[in-house]
């Protein structure tokens, strides 16, 4: 589909009649749609598909992208910047960005397109029962999880966006995500053609976490696949992936879902969200809660179940950003925001235990000989 | 991790007790008058064995140390040639037993002993069941000859058959060679007990060692959970055979009669005098032998007696299944749903395995220990508790004899003897007998025993440090990695707990995770077994250790926390079976734990914490 878009001049009437959308619903989205939404909105919809909780949102497709980049005449422009950048040189590699992300984030979409989004934005609200509803706007990467080449984190994500006009302003900041100095330049050290890359935008209702964190359905420390690793602190997850807390930790049993060993740490911060402003912020955690577990029990093991389900779904191990919303009431409240796959453990190729063709006495021979370690 | 010195451990002789150790053998001692085995001891590296021995040990039932101080090592260094170890050395000081595994250093030598290993254990391996079915026969032929063994008295006049058939010997030659019989059935006994342990021992450890390499955190009753419910394992008979009484009372209209009292003598006197109480009285006879030898404690020591000694203790369960099953509860064990969860897990597990050869060398390893798992568990019942328990009494009938002769004040006296003491007491008994004097012990042993029933209430007093000496970087001996669960993290636990000086400031204690689950609820502390009939429905046991006669208070409590044991103790078995949380193995909490105290007890994470 990206091979088919190069150079094809197109009308946005045009590429409704063909089929592809401009814009979709995540539960519309599945596995096999990273090259319309992009990894990240393709992953949401498969999970909402294999019955996880996700929040609802809608995407911005990559055909969407390609008509917004191509009625603005934008695209001729960013070649013209592209093609004197020498990428060696890192002030004029990020000078280039800067003007590039100008351009594209000044450009209002086509009326047309800005009346699409608004009439999903209302949907949306609709949907979650609340008057233009906080959304997180992300940039879902058409190469990111295809290519293994992990752009996580580059990409970007703006969280509590509230009304159409902020909408369509991320949505365009996301866009321009894909010239960030270090996308350029990675693309250009690869052979990559920046006009061949597609970029897709997730809207996604805000999850207002009381809880969240993340989740490895591998231990991240020694690999053991028996195991799910639960990371969480109070409020938005920001605190915990970013490492400015020290979460609670809670390893669990993948096969018997009973939690096998928890960490209640002193967490000092948490995220949360300032009304007035939309913005998350951080704040103290009151003393007398430092030291209170941040996720219940029951909500431990409902998740670990989730994230059993996900990886089954899959076929590896993955890592899962997760929140529990406190508008929700407990037994629908526990959100999947984000899964992909693990990449660390993944990748390794581990030596069997094993000695190849060994009897059971043979194992137990070396393991006598081998003896347990006491210091 | 520093412990201390043991020689300045023994050296600080509780006031009062000097001299104590006369009353253990000799080569049990620390010492400082030989400088090679002095050093011996100083690097060597003693944990006290707690998990046997929770009280100071009675000079008589060192026997059964001795025994396996024996057996242990001579199978796994002359026999089987267990290649990096040799046997396990024992000390003891005041009256607590200290061990080590010793190593084979030379790696030459350890080599040398690699293929006789592999030859000998191979073949117990390759021949388990056939060769466990003739122990069986072995065994019982060992407590048949227990069992028949007489032990005479000294008449007055030698019944006139010795003259008549010319029979050529006294009863004071009997006497003392009762005795020695009745002790050498013991050593035999405990020679058999050993015959498949080490293996057993050793399949079942190094099964759990290959799945924890594979599955790094996964929790050890997890492992033993794949090898539960698996058929052929006799622990449970004793408490199956109450239940079966349970309802046969029902079914006879006794269900009343056997609630009408706590006392045994009370309910079989009402028995005999209902009309079908005489049914039932039978059926129990049939099973008292071999079921109810089943020891209150572990067998160990004298004072575990049987249910056939305190019948009250069986009354007491039959009268909770009867209860039970009135309210229409289901008292079976939930054999079916163990079974099914097991191969549940273990296929789950298996599917998480990543290379084929790691699936297969799994699939040999399991088979290997769920073979050996029903010796490892029977064993007990054979050993520790029928043989034991018929062993006790038998030394019983010696004491009374002595008694008679004015060499005990008390049956239970004997206890505080070794061995050879009475062996030397009975000559004095039997060669005064002969001539018409009076036993020179008459006056020596009664004031000896006084004295060290003082000395074994201090050694009750004193609080044994759980390890001395130098501890190794890796410890190979398969019984002290299973047994006494000698780990990095349970020897960083104990010094822990060590540190804390006041007791009343603890609010959550470690152990192993015996068996998953949360639960919140009231401890009830029980010292012994005796004690189990105050627990109340819904409360949380709290022991020193459990064995199978505990069985009915299963069928009361909500969970489960011990003093000792690992994650095979009966305790965390019976819980995994039952669905109860356990912890096991906290080294204090019986010390600690108060009844009534509101405990969170985590079977999963093996933590309890204590609600203040």
């Amino acid at each position: 589909m990206i091979r088919g878009a190069v150079g094809v001049d197109r009308q946005v009437g045009g590429a409704l009649t063909t089929g592809s959308p401009l814009l979709c619903w995540l539960e519309e989205c599945r596995k096999d749609s990273v090259a319309l939404v992009g990894g990240k909105c393709s992953s949401l919809g498969e999970l909402i598909n294999i019955g996880v909780r996700v929040p609802p949102g809608f995407a911005l497709t990559t055909e969407g992208y390609r008509t917004f980049m191509a009625e603005s005449g934008m695209e001729r422009e960013i070649k013209f910047l592209l093609q004197k950048l020498d990428c060696r040189d890192l002030e004029a590699l990020e000078h280039t960005s800067a003007s590039i992300r100008g351009v594209i984030e000044a450009h209002p979409f086509s009326t047309e397109m800005e009346d699409l989004v608004a009439e999903r934005y209302r949907k949306l609200s609709v949907r979650c029962g609340i008057p233009a509803v906080p959304v997180a706007v992300r940039s879902s990467a058409t190469a990111e999880d295809l290519l293994g080449a992990s752009f996580a984190g580059q990409q970007d994500t703006f969280l509590w966006i509230r009304g159409i006009n902020e909408v369509l302003q991320h949505m365009r900041r996301c866009i321009s995500s894909l010239y960030t100095g270090r996308a350029i330049a990675y693309r250009a050290n690869h052979g990559y053609f920046d006009d061949l890359m597609a970029i897709g935008v997730g809207v996604q209702k805000m999850a207002n976490s009381y809880t969240a964190g993340v989740m490895f359905t591998i231990h991240p420390a020694n690999g053991d696949r028996s195991v799910i690793v639960i990371d969480s602190n109070f409020g938005f997850g920001e605190s915990v992936v970013s490492g400015e807390v020290t979460p609670d930790h809670f390893v669990v049993n993948k096969v018997a879902l009973d939690i096998i060993d928890r960490t209640i740490s002193q967490k000092e911060l948490c995220y949360t969200v300032d009304l007035k402003t939309q913005t998350s912020q951080a704040i103290e955690v009151p003393f007398e809660r430092q030291r209170v577990q941040s996720l219940i029990d029951d909500e431990i093991t409902e998740l670990a179940w989730m994230g059993k389900q996900i990886e089954k779904h899959y076929g590896c191990p993955m890592d899962i950003e997760w929140a529990v919303d406190k508008d929700l009431p407990s037994g629908g409240n526990i959100f999947i925001l984000q899964a992909r796959p693990e990449t660390v453990w993944s990748k390794k190729q581990l030596a069997p235990v094993a000695n190849a063709g060994a009897s059971a006495m043979d194992y137990i021979l070396s393991s006598m000989l081998a003896g347990k370690k006491v210091k | 991790m520093k412990f201390p010195n043991p020689h300045d451990v023994k050296s600080k002789t509780i006031p009062g007790t000097e001299g104590w150790e006369r009353m253990y053998p000799y080569q049990y001692q620390f010492v400082t008058d030989d400088p090679v085995r002095n050093q011996y001891e100083k690097e060597t590296f003693w944990f006290n064995d707690a998990l046997h021995y929770p009280e100071p040990l009675y000079p008589f039932d060192t026997i059964w140390d001795e025994a396996w101080y024996l057996g242990l090592s001579q199978y796994n260094n002359r026999i089987f040639m267990v290649p990096p170890v040799r046997g396990v050395d024992h000390r003891i000081i005041n009256g607590y037993i200290y061990i080590s595994p010793v190593p084979v250093k030379d790696p030459n030598e350890i080599g040398s002993r690699v293929p006789h290993f592999m030859e000998r254990a191979g073949y117990y391996y390759k021949n388990w069941d056939a060769l466990e079915a003739k122990w069986k026969v072995k065994m019982e032929a060992t407590i048949r000859e227990l069992e028949a063994l007489k032990i005479p008295t000294l008449p007055d006049i030698e019944a006139l058959s010795v003259v008549n058939d010319a029979i050529g010997e006294s009863q004071g030659y009997h006497l003392l060679k009762a005795y020695d019989d009745l002790i050498n059935l013991g050593i035999k006994c405990w020679q058999y007990h050993f015959e498949f342990l080490n293996l057993g021992y050793a399949a079942y450890v190094f099964f759990l060692d290959f799945v924890q390499k594979l599955f790094p955190s996964m929790p050890t009753q997890r492992v033993t959970q794949m090898i539960s419910g698996i058929d052929g394992v006799i622990m449970y008979q004793p408490d199956e055979e109450l239940k079966r009484l349970a309802k046969l009372a029902i079914e006879l209209g006794l269900d009343t009669v056997l609630a009408s009292s706590q006392e045994w003598t009370a309910v079989e006197s009402s028995l005999r005098k209902n009309g079908r109480g005489g049914e039932w009285l039978a059926a129990l006879e049939k099973v008292r032998e071999p079921w109810f030898n089943v020891s209150t404690g572990t067998g160990w020591f004298h004072y575990d007696r049987s249910w056939n000694d305190h019948m009250n203790i069986p009354l007491s369960g039959i009268a909770t299944y009867i209860e039970k099953l009135k309210q229409g509860v289901s008292i079976e064990r939930p054999t079916e749903k163990v079974r099914a969860e097991r191969d549940r897990i273990t296929a789950e597990y298996r599917g998480l395995i990543q290379k084929d050869e790691d699936r297969k060398q799994f699939d040999e390893l399991l088979g290997c220990a769920k073979t050996v798992f029903p010796y490892v568990e029977n064993h007990l019942f054979y050993v520790e508790h029928w043989f034991h328990s018929v062993f006790w009494n038998k030394m019983r009938e010696v004491a009374a004899i002595m008694k008679t002769h004015g060499m005990l004040e008390d049956v239970e006296d004997i206890w505080l003897l070794r061995r050879d003491e009475i062996k030397q007491a009975l000559w004095d008994v039997v060669t005064a007998w002969a001539t018409g004097v009076t036993p020179r012990g008459t006056k020596v042993w009664p004031k000896e025993i006084g004295w060290r029933k003082g000395v074994m209430q201090k050694f009750k007093e004193w609080s044994a440090p759980p390890a001395i000496g130098t501890p190794p970087e890796v410890i190979q001996e398969p019984f002290t990695i299973v047994l006494w669960g000698v780990t990095n993290k349970s020897l960083a636990d104990w010094s822990a707990v060590q540190e804390v000086k006041d007791p009343d400031s603890i609010t959550e204690l470690k152990g192993f995770a015996g068996s998953p689950g949360i639960v919140e609820g009231r401890a009830r502390v029980c010292k012994t077994v005796l004690e189990v009939g105050q627990l109340q429905e819904g409360e949380i046991l709290v022991a020193p250790t459990t064995s199978p006669s505990w069985a009915p208070a299963f069928a009361k409590i909500e969970a489960c926390v011990t003093d000792v044991g690992g994650v095979m103790s009966h305790a965390a078995i019976v819980c995994r079976e039952y669905g109860l949380p356990a912890v096991v193995g906290t080294g204090l909490a019986t010390k600690i734990i108060k009844s009534g105290m509101m405990l969170r007890v985590d079977g999963s994470s093996g933590v309890i914490s204590i609600v203040r």
